[in-house]
């Protein structure tokens, strides 16, 4: 495994304004690198492949587990977490050498290089109501009792970690629309289902039928392939979707 | 008149709790974290969180919790707030439960528990092997709920870099960083409550995540408050290692039914079922994580010569081990490639969690007026080693003290801090500014990630698990050599937008001494107690050691000084594992 390269093509971006390039780097290879750790090599030794100095690439990563859901890029092509991207994996692919393409995700704001604006997503989780309206903070005793039934696939959606790879691979997620995306739809139902957010539900419901809201889905179903926590997004989609037909029947009819 | 206003630093548990608390009473909070909090390190934990529930009919008590971390934490920790954290515990979980978190459940519909290291009642509630992001998430949502209210205002992306301290020595606000445009501001609040977790990464490689420095504390610890306890830093004995960190691999995975092994004369060799036989793989994580050095690095009997051992789950069905353990199964077949359902893990201890850290008092406050600290960046809790799935539990319990404590504080204010004059602010945000000149235009031949690397290496190798007094001078002698090399780094980041050279270079410097405080308290304590061991002091020495270790910053490194615990309320005993707990309080 002597005086082998990883190669990397990164598309690079100085600021908010600033055009893109791109540089390419060659980092020595060793076994179980990671996406995440080649870059972290690169800024031991920022210099470029032509030998050339030049600035630490600057990306966001945290955990290095994929839990905190921070360093989302787009990996090859495809929207994905940079701590999870094993070199050997992608070589197995791609055959070895090959150079891997580095590049922010392309549906938020570019802060420099790879690391990208999230808020947005965060936004969508206020305009849904994400949250169960207790009363306090305070104890007052037990919770509801939750069948272990419903938890099962409650606890799937309370993965998400808001890394923005739906919203990265939805073509209804762009400049035009006001899309909130599927994870945001997907977490109304974790809501909806709750003991407590259930007595809310009419809220989030009313949310999902805004502007942007679940009638933008186009049912590409990309989401569902991309989600590294495997949420079956379309799922919950088509969930809520049966749901906001009956709220606005009922709505209708009770006005 | 001005409306008073709480500063939290940090959007883990402990911040979010805190922030909750104050919110919840009216009062405004600015929230100050390094990433959008949802991505804080608090969604790492895994396994856990302990509540003497007593649903499972094994007659467990709030005391019995209290006495275990305790006698877990080997009597450094001051009893009277370990014990009011125990008996709150159940609160806390039904406040979650009802805040939506999803915890495993049992048929009836209630909270499941199970089984954990260093206690024998099944008192750990979860949520998967997810916990810690599932009540991130919890707390995440409830804060956005008063974000949307109007009640706090977030700041992510933003660094804090120091106090603010008036000529009375009141802490008035802090300065604090824009990551992306670099802009240093002055923060004004009555009370600072920093949540700012803890430092996994002086030591290079750990199961934390990169934002875990410890920076925000070595900040306040240079301008005078006490850091205290520092030597305790818990090893899990349980991590895969990796090349750019050591992952956790959750103490569920033995409350569940997982056993360590290795061979031994050709054969599977159980050792922590054998050394321990009351506890078996369920001792605490200095116990095991001492044993399986033993095993590796004394006996050399590591799998496959090298320094690891076997975690298995093979003999456990493979339905319930999805259900209880996937979120780390997931990550072992993800980052090692082998199916942990079909193929024993491989694991050995990594750094992991800093029982000591910023000294405060009961009410969680600082020696600096209006300066809080709480969560993993506070010493409080656990003593010199802490009970798994008791973190998740001090970081949200300690939020719900520091955050009302706050409130309390500020009340008791003469004058706020926005009628409390400028001048304090003037003077520290130039003193930051300059530095952050200074940092900006450094020249130098040291590339500070490397710096940083070598550091880390040294730390684990000399103040890891096992701590010999040659090595801990030796330490002490580099990290002085540190803080020269440091005034030589390069500045290989030249852009001045989102530079996080410019970041990680300061963070640096507050690692440094962080670490030296980390290195003298272990010399200094010449005995061998829960996480810290020294083979020349194999026991413990209550007589001379039972004692808080307090680190006071100096230009020449940091000055020891000792204060007495608070053991009103369980005499201190021999900490035994090879027998029952009833058993070990007649142990000489």
């Amino acid at each position: 495994m002597q005086n082998k390269f990883i190669n990397l093509k990164i598309k690079r971006q100085d600021g908010p304004n600033s055009p893109p390039w791109w540089e390419e780097f060659s980092i020595p290879y060793k076994p179980n690198m990671n996406v995440v750790s080649v870059l972290m090599e690169v800024r031991k030794n920022p210099v470029n492949a032509k030998g050339e100095k030049t600035n630490p690439v600057v990306w966001e990563c945290n955990c290095l587990e994929e839990v905190c859901g921070a360093c989302s890029m787009l990996i090859n092509g495809m929207p994905r977490q940079a701590c999870s991207a094993l070199i050997d994996k992608i070589y197995e692919k791609t055959g070895f050498g090959k150079p891997i393409v580095l590049e922010p995700l392309t549906k938020f704001p570019v802060i420099r290089d790879l690391m990208v604006d999230r808020q947005v997503m965060f936004e969508n989780l206020k305009k849904v109501k994400a949250w169960v309206p207790v009363d306090g903070s305070f104890p007052i005793g037990r919770g509801p009792r939750f069948p272990d039934r419903e938890h099962r696939w409650a606890y799937i959606i309370s993965r998400c970690m808001t890394c923005g790879c739906c919203m990265e691979a939805c073509p209804n997620v762009n400049a035009k629309s006001k899309f909130i995306g599927p994870a945001a739809i997907a977490q109304v139902r974790l809501f909806n289902t709750h003991p407590i957010g259930e007595m809310h539900k009419e809220g989030r419901l009313d949310a999902l039928m805004e502007t942007g809201g679940i009638q933008e889905c186009g049912n590409s179903q990309n989401c569902r392939k991309v989600c590294p926590k495997e949420i079956p997004l379309t799922t919950h989609i088509a969930a809520m979707n049966k749901e906001t037909i009956k709220y606005s029947i009922r709505r209708w009819f009770t006005k | 008149m001005s409306k008073p206003k709480v500063i939290v630093v940090g959007g883990g548990l402990s911040g979010l709790m805190a922030t909750m608390k104050i919110a919840e009473k009216g009062v405004h909070v600015d929230l100050l974290s390094l990433v959008p909090v949802k991505r804080s390190h608090s969604v790492c934990a895994q396994g856990g969180i302990n509540a003497a529930l007593d649903t499972k009919g094994e007659g467990d008590s709030t005391w019995e919790h209290f006495d275990d971390t305790i006698y877990g934490g080997d009597f450094l920790a001051n009893q009277p707030p370990v014990k009011k954290m125990c008996d709150a515990a159940p609160g806390i979980v039904y406040t979650m439960d009802r805040m939506g978190v999803m915890f495993s459940r049992t048929p009836e519909g209630l909270i499941d528990l199970r089984n954990f290291g260093g206690q024998k009642n099944k008192r750990t509630a979860f949520a998967g092997a997810t916990t810690g992001a599932q009540l991130e998430y919890c707390c995440d949502e409830q804060v956005r709920k008063h974000e949307a209210a109007g009640l706090v205002k977030k700041y992510e992306g933003w660094e804090f870099l120091s106090a603010v301290i008036d000529e009375a020595g009141i802490c008035r606000g802090c300065i604090a960083q824009n990551l992306a445009t670099m802009e240093i501001r002055p923060f004004i609040g009555d009370a600072v409550i920093l949540a700012t977790g803890g430092g996994g990464m002086i030591y290079g490689k750990s199961t934390t995540s990169t934002i875990c420095t410890g920076s925000a504390a070595g900040a306040v610890y240079q301008q005078g408050v006490y850091l205290a306890n520092m030597e305790f830093v818990q090893i899990h004995p349980t991590a895969m290692l990796g090349d750019d960190k050591t992952r956790l691999m959750s103490e569920s995975a033995r409350g569940d039914g997982g056993r360590i092994w290795t061979y031994k004369d050709g054969k599977p060799w159980y050792f922590l079922e054998e050394m321990y036989p009351a506890y078996g793989n369920l001792v605490p994580r200095d116990i095991a994580s001492r044993a399986i050095h033993k095993v590796c690095v004394e006996m050399g009997l590591g799998i496959d010569g090298k320094n690891q051992v076997y975690l298995d789950l093979t003999h456990l069905p493979a339905e319930f081990l999805e259900r209880r353990l996937g979120g780390i199964l997931e990550i072992y077949e993800k980052f090692h490639g082998d199916d942990p359902r079909k193929v024993p893990m491989k694991i050995f201890p990594g750094i992991h969690y800093f029982m000591g850290g910023i000294h405060v008092n009961y009410s969680h406050m600082t020696c600096i007026p209006g300066l809080f600290a709480s969560g993993e960046c506070d010493y409080m809790y656990h003593g010199a080693n802490r009970l798994g799935a008791n973190s998740l539990l001090s970081a949200l319990y300690s939020g719900t003290v520091s955050g009302p404590a706050a409130l309390n504080y500020i009340k008791g204010l003469n004058k706020l801090a926005e009628e409390a004059g400028s001048k304090c602010f003037d003077q520290e945000l130039k003193r930051q500014v300059e530095f952050d000149n200074k940092v900006r235009n450094m020249k130098g031949k040291e590339n500070p990630y490397q710096l940083h690397q070598e550091m880390g290496e040294v730390m684990r190798a000399n103040v890891g698990i096992v701590r010999n007094n040659k090595d801990l001078k030796e330490t002490d002698q580099f990290l002085r050599e540190m803080k020269e090399r440091w005034e030589n780094i390069n500045m290989v980041d030249g852009h001045g937008y989102s530079n996080q050279t410019i970041s990680f270079v300061k963070e640096l410097k507050n690692m440094i001494e962080m670490a030296h405080a980390i290195t003298i308290g272990a010399l200094m304590r010449n005995e061998s107690r829960g996480s810290h061991y020294k083979p020349e002091f194999p026991d413990r020495n209550d007589e001379e050691f039972l004692k808080t270790s307090k680190s006071r910053w100096t230009p020449n490194g940091p000055v020891i000084e000792w204060e007495e615990v608070d053991t009103s309320l369980i005499k201190p005993r021999k900490r035994v594992y090879n027998v029952s707990k009833e058993e070990s309080k007649n142990a000489k």
